[in-house]
């Protein structure tokens, strides 16, 4: 009997302490994330000010100096990127979500995982040998380095979450509501714009957002497109530097007084990134799809 | 209905004359006007069908740039490009061997290093506190990993992971690098811990209540019910998230830049510098002149899409039977 119970008892003991282990491993994983959020904020927060966001970096050796180029270059950088992407994304996602079982939605689906797949590096060296490199048709002379470029290497980075979240927004909204637009004689395009985007806007939103916030720290794709810039430049067909490239750049760099932008810059970055996410949260949940 | 007759009749005495007129005139508008909202709609369904082919057309045409940018070096060096051991540009000699060495160690060391946590929190948050707010608090935390830009991760990794690496090694007689395969395997690790862990959450929330009572009524611990139950019906899954963890190491570019040293040499110990593929690619890209040169570059690319591809898509296939069982 004694025995028994000492087994049971050892049983209920490993049970317990399994818990302890799972959740002391799962905690764990916050620690790094403090570790770089203190990091970033001890840094970064005694080099932000006025003078920090409307000003140039300076030469090395030179203190002071900002990082306007770089806020101005990531703000058009990813605003063509969306202008190019969000269109695309949206209509290939209702595309995917209306036609579930057609041969071309299942290719155009595994294409889409595949390209969510590629190595961000890759991307960049594609947009390389598209944009960058050949004589484009009709100005017959290579894009060259140049912000634009940067952002169709952003575009393809960005479609596919876009595509994604509006696809799995849509396939939840009922048929009924579908059918009810077509019953009344609404045309086909404006069942999809006036009705099924309206009420699947929460995911879809949130689905950009967050392609937004993915490409907004994105290096690897600019080093061969936007290819940075010290100085400023609002023409997207120049190269533009951005607040990854900035970091990239001066991080790796030896002197001190670029470390210090790059920590500033850094802490703007994680911010940005920082309040997109938290406002796909907040989207979310308050236009939640009601079913 | 007033209101639409006095717009239909015009408010003349010799209505008669001009009703016939003018209701022919609403009706040719009206049928312009479906006219027009038909080809409208002809236009969108086709616009929407030509997106959905361009995305399949963007895929194969980046793995047909790839290939053909690849060719110099495919045909110039073939076979040898693999398994040469050298990279010497200055001499063009290459060979990718140590690049995919340093990435397969650097990919499975991150991997080896995060899948206990991701396991943890994918049983943490679908079985022991599917809801509540420390639930909510991990949840967020998770996101949050996966939203930091990486280079965010190799400038904190350079500055605050290197110098404690370093003092690890000094204290264990290793070589001081610092900077090296094993940090940036740190770096990865925190990095893919997400993926796995949010696929493996779901799965493990997909587990149906029916096996796990069913084994609590037998006398189960949790524990037990945990390993031999929750676990083994939700395997296919959880190895997903590996997969699609491993597809994201491969790939990761700047923060194993940053760290890993850059050294071509064939790495001696997890604590030597070495190149990962996607870093020599970053680094050499921009100022490799030669044909050859650069072609080799891109025949890195292309074996890292293809190894990427063929994770991402058994990844998400296995996802696919998992959710529709």
């Amino acid at each position: 009997m004694s025995k028994t119970d000492a087994h049971i008892k050892w049983r209920i003991a490993k049970s317990g302490a399994a818990k302890t282990i799972i959740i002391i491993l799962a905690f764990a994983c916050v620690i790094p994330l403090l570790a770089i959020f203190f990091y970033i904020i001890k840094e970064g927060i005694t080099k932000i000010n006025w003078h920090f966001i409307v000003n140039l970096p300076k030469p090395v050796g030179e203190t002071g100096g900002g990082i306007a180029n770089a806020l101005v270059g990531s703000l058009l950088i990813v605003l063509c990127a969306s202008v190019i992407a969000i269109p695309l994304g949206i209509l290939c996602g209702i595309y995917l979500s209306e036609n579930r079982s057609t041969k071309l939605a299942y290719y155009s689906r595994l294409a889409v995982d595949i390209m969510q797949g590629v190595p961000s590096i890759v991307v960049g060296i594609i947009i390389y040998f598209w944009l960058v490199k050949p004589a484009l048709p009709f100005t017959g002379k290579p894009l060259g380095f140049s912000a634009l470029s940067g952002s169709a290497a952003l575009a393809i980075m960005m479609m596919p979450i876009i595509i994604r979240s509006t696809e799995e927004t849509l396939k939840l909204l009922p048929d009924s509501l579908r059918e009810a637009g077509l019953a009344l004689g609404l045309p086909y395009h404006k069942v999809v714009m006036r009705i099924l985007l309206p009420c699947g806007i929460s995911g879809v939103l949130s689905g950009v957002i967050l392609s937004v916030a993915r490409v907004a720290g994105e290096t690897a794709p600019l080093l061969f497109t936007a290819f940075g810039n010290p100085y400023m430049n609002t023409n997207i067909l120049k190269p533009m530097q951005s607040l990854p490239l900035l970091i990239f750049n001066y991080a790796t760099s030896p002197y001190d007084d670029w470390h210090d932008l790059a920590w500033g810059a850094s802490l703007i970055l994680l911010l940005w990134v920082l309040i997109l996410n938290i406002s796909t949260k907040l989207i979310t949940r308050k236009w939640r799809v009601q079913l | 209905m007033d209101n639409n007759q006095s717009n239909i009749y015009p408010q003349n005495v010799f209505a008669g004359k001009y009703l016939n007129k003018s209701l022919t005139v609403k009706a040719a508008k009206t049928a312009k006007h479906s006219n027009k909202q038909i080809r409208v709609e002809k236009v969108f369904k086709q616009a929407l069908v030509l997106i959905a082919l361009s995305m399949v057309i963007i895929v194969l045409s980046i793995f047909f740039t790839l290939v053909v940018q690849s060719l110099p070096s495919i045909k110039a060096l073939g076979w040898k490009f693999l398994g040469g051991k050298t990279w010497d540009p200055v001499n063009n000699v290459f060979g990718a061997y140590p690049f995919l060495i340093g990435t397969l160690i650097t990919s499975f060391l991150a991997l080896v290093i995060s899948v206990p946590f991701s396991f943890a929190i994918a049983i943490f948050l679908g079985e022991y506190y599917p809801k509540g707010w420390l639930s909510e608090l991990l949840k967020n935390v998770i996101e949050l990993i996966a939203a930091i830009p990486s280079v965010i991760y190799g400038f904190w990794g350079v500055f605050v992971l290197v110098p404690i690496v370093r003092d690890l090694e000094t204290k264990f007689g290793i070589l001081p690098y610092g900077i090296g395969i094993f940090t940036a395997s740190l770096i990865l690790a925190v990095m893919i811990v997400p993926y796995a862990a949010s696929l493996g959450r779901e799965v493990v929330r997909m587990v149906p209540s029916a096996l796990k009572e069913g084994a609590y009524s037998l006398g189960a611990t949790r524990f037990e019910v945990i390993k031999n139950v929750v676990v083994p019906y939700a395997k296919s899954g959880l190895f997903a998230g590996i997969l699609l963890s491993l597809g994201r190491a491969l790939g990761e570019t700047m923060a194993v830049t940053m760290v890993i040293g850059n050294s071509p040499l064939i790495p001696d110990s997890i604590f030597a510098p070495g190149h990962t593929m996607a870093s020599v690619i970053a680094n050499e890209f921009t100022e490799a002149a030669d044909t050859v040169y650069l072609s080799s570059l891109i025949e890195m690319g292309l074996l890292l899409f293809l190894v990427t591809v063929v994770i991402n898509v058994i990844g998400k296939r296995i996802i696919k039977r998992f959710t529709n069982e």
